[in-house]
């Protein structure tokens, strides 16, 4: 009963922001964050109900292959939790950062139809469904990109419309593929009926698929609008486009894509392997060079979503497990780090790490928060970042690819050492830093402080009996490939 | 130039005539979008581009001040809500979100299937709407100023 | 088949167009031509050989027809890629306003 809740409550707040704001942002603020915190509340309540099997909800009464259906399985649950937390966190954030800004209610808005559109493409079950969600969600992030308003942000908006358009192109082409194979656009008949048709096809439309949403989920050779969207758009928004739009649009879409519909057919799961691989080792060199804290930290996002590619492409059990973990990991301290980010831009008014100071003492809850998720991203007990791709690395060596596991290694050294220069040039270095430009308002600090909690607090997620409740029904969702629509739809 | 703004004489004269054929012709096919091709979209197309045809005609200042833009802006948001009341109607009454809570009529009579003509009325107007406000928008850019970084 | 191919040879058209054009404007155009060409594509795909278009009329018997749900999605696609060119002129109005010109080689401002 609660599945389109999770998508009409944020569109109407949406628009009720739209009808009731004016220039001032108090409406925005009050519906936007009413609406986050019941999306937060939602989330946890359907994660505790969804644990077992899992739910569906037929949309306008029209029954499977004629209608969509939105549903609810444990890795849409999971997917849920995340997308409501980092949304709560953003908005909490963003009150005084967008202030400082331009301050009009739209950019809440958008930010709810953002949400909106995420929600829908982790529930649904139809193909082009999930094809109009992402549009929407699209649409909101392009103008987010573009809120500050200053030339670099258009520049970087421009780049990134041009190219989420052709992605999109490329998607619609796979749909169109599947369609006149499968005449059917509903996930669970597309998996019953695919295997039986010609497998050149699944190969054109799997190729398509991973050029479209690859696209989306920034993997190596598609990856060029990142840099520059992350680095331009404020901080609560790009803390909210690498934390959870290149996840829920571009790997969870995967995912659902290769494992549930098309069967995981291993050509696809090597080129998983291969760009996963390329992706983390680049990115994280590409990272090292760059003076601009924002940037570098849009390379490293590159870098830590090739990890969980090759989690992905591995096929196993624990293989899986550690992807949907660093997933999960990754959404939590990318997000810390570009509050902080955010926090130093606001205080010192610059991104370039040689032009800041020593800011332990100015700003002590940013210096240590920021420590704790450079631990964390470089993989550091007992942070989450340790666990998780100490599972990825376990899963490569036991599915007998070393190579992948020593470059995975490698790409652990490489980000910490990435990292400590941030840490010594930028918020630890010797030279005194200037006196502050703005203050650091209590909302910055105080979602700042709940992901670094956070950040200590998913790790517990690897002990075992928790991970049976939290992990394994999302792995076990996913492993059971296209069987999983028979346990869901009941044929 | 002429100092007048909008276009001459002659195209200001057919506008004024054709304009309301136009929303007429808009409102047929939204309300017959059940029935034949059209439907929402189409029909909103069609009313964004009467309205359109009055800017371009006469002239963004005229348009403002003939148009009350913030009534049409309220409209356009509300019309949203709208369309999210009536799929919460379903749930009010015990079904499903978007269920066909109202009679659905004899085959091809205007009052038939559900609230489906009641939906392309809402989606419309929003459609409608939506694009005459974007391209309003886009006309009240002054391209000279705004060079800062 | 060869229907198929040339609507692929389309979408290759708007993407050259994409790759080699410098003024923003005639990217967008190009952007729209692969748009298209996708649309014709999945418009193509619904349809049956000798069917009759998929509108019931009253008194006629119902015959054979072409597949109808092609065409409410192609009409989806196109009002989203409107947004989206909506979207894209938005921008590059502003950009003329921050750079003063169209030319994308000259709005160059983020490197690395």
């Amino acid at each position: 009963m609660i599945l389109p809740t999770f998508i009409i409550v944020p569109l109407l707040a949406a628009f009720l922001i739209v009808l009731c704001g004016g220039r001032r942002d108090r409406a925005g603020v009050l519906i936007g964050g009413a609406a986050a915190a019941a999306l937060a509340a939602l989330s946890v309540v359907a994660f505790i109900n969804g644990r077992g099997e899992a739910a569906v909800y037929v949309m306008g009464a029209w029954k499977v292959p004629l209608g969509i259906s939105l549903v609810l399985d444990p890795l849409s649950s999971l997917m849920l939790v995340m997308v409501s937390l980092i949304t709560l966190t953003s908005l909490l954030y963003s009150v005084a950062y967008i202030r400082r800004l331009e301050g009009e209610g739209k950019y809440y808005a958008l930010l709810m139809i953002l949400v909106a559109g995420m929600n829908g493409v982790i529930l649904t079950s139809d193909l082009f469904n999930l094809f109009v969600f992402m549009e929407i969600a699209l649409f909101a992030a392009f103008a987010l990109v573009a809120y500050g308003g200053r030339a670099q942000e258009y520049e970087a908006a421009f780049k990134y419309a041009v190219m989420g358009s052709i992605s999109s192109s490329l998607i619609l082409f796979a749909i169109a593929v599947v369609y006149s194979s499968t005449s059917a656009l509903s996930m669970s008949t597309i998996a019953a009926i695919l295997p039986q048709r010609d497998p050149v096809l699944t190969l054109w439309a799997g190729g398509l698929f991973l050029a479209g949403f690859g696209l989306k989920a920034a993997v190596m050779p598609f990856h060029a609008w990142l840099p520059d969207a992350h680095s331009s758009a404020p901080a609560p928004i790009s803390a909210m486009l690498s934390g959870v739009l290149i996840k829920a649009l571009g790997i969870y879409a995967l995912i659902r894509v290769f494992y549930n519909v098309l069967g995981a057919p291993p050509v696809f799961l090597q080129a998983f392997l291969v760009l996963g691989a390329v992706s983390m080792t680049v990115g994280v060199l590409l990272a090292i060079g760059q003076w601009d804290i924002k940037r570098l930290l849009a390379y490293h996002s590159i870098s830590q979503i090739g990890y969980i590619l090759i989690g992905m492409g591995l096929g196993t059990t624990l293989g899986m497990a550690g992807a949907l973990f660093h997933l999960f990991n990754h959404a939590v301290f990318k997000s810390l780090l570009f509050y902080n980010a955010g926090a130093l831009e606001t205080a010192l008014g610059t991104r370039d790490l040689r032009a800041m100071g020593n800011v332990t003492r100015l700003l002590p809850i940013t210096a240590r928060t920021s420590m704790v998720a450079s631990l964390s991203i470089s993989g550091l007990p007992p942070f989450n970042g340790f666990f998780s791709k100490l599972v990825i690395i376990l899963a490569a060596l036991q599915a007998g690819q070393p190579v992948f596991a020593g470059l995975a290694v490698v790409g652990s050294l490489l980000t910490l050492a990435s990292f400590m220069k941030v840490q010594r040039y930028g918020l630890r270095s010797e030279r005194p830093a200037g006196a502050l430009q703005a203050k650091v308002s209590w909302g910055m600090n105080a979602a700042m402080v709940v992901l670094a909690v956070l950040c200590v607090a998913t790790s517990l997620m690897i002990v075992p009996g928790i991970r049976e409740t939290i992990l394994d029904p999302a792995v076990r969702v996913v492993m059971e490939k296209a069987r999983v629509w028979t346990a869901v739809f009941g044929k | 130039m002429d100092k007048q703004p909008g276009l001459t004489l002659i195209v200001k004269t057919v506008t004024r005539l054709l304009v309301w054929m136009i929303f007429l012709y808009g409102t047929y096919i939204i309300f017959h979008g059940h029935l034949s091709p059209g439907g929402g979209f189409g029909g909103g197309v069609i009313l964004a581009l009467g309205l359109l045809s009055i800017l371009l005609a006469y002239g963004r200042d005229f348009t403002l001040s003939w148009l009350n833009v913030r009534f049409l802006k309220s409209l356009e948001a509300s019309s949203i809500i709208l369309f999210l009341a009536a799929g919460l109607m379903g749930l009010v009454l015990g079904e499903v979100f978007l269920f066909n809570f109202l009679a659905k009529g004899t085959l091809f009579s205007l009052w038939s299937s559900g609230f489906i003509p009641l939906l392309n009325v809402v989606i419309g107007l929003k459609v409608g709407l939506s694009l005459f406000l974007v391209v309003l928008a886009l006309a009240e850019f002054d391209l000279e100023k705004g060079a800062e970084e | 088949m060869i229907l198929y191919a040339l609507c692929f040879a389309l979408f290759l058209v708007g993407l050259y167009g994409l790759m080699t054009k410098r003024d923003l404007i005639k990217i967008i155009l190009a952007l729209g031509v692969m748009g298209y060409a996708v649309n014709l594509m999945f418009v193509l795909i619904g349809y049956r050989a000798r069917a009759a278009y998929p509108i019931l009329e009253p008194g006629k018997p119902v015959p054979a027809m072409v597949d109808p749900l092609p065409q409410a999605l192609v009409l989806t696609s196109i009002v989203i890629e409107l947004g989206v060119t909506a979207l894209l002129v938005a921008l590059a109005l502003r950009l003329f306003q921050k750079y003063k010109t169209f030319d994308i080689t000259q709005i160059r401002r983020l490197r690395g």
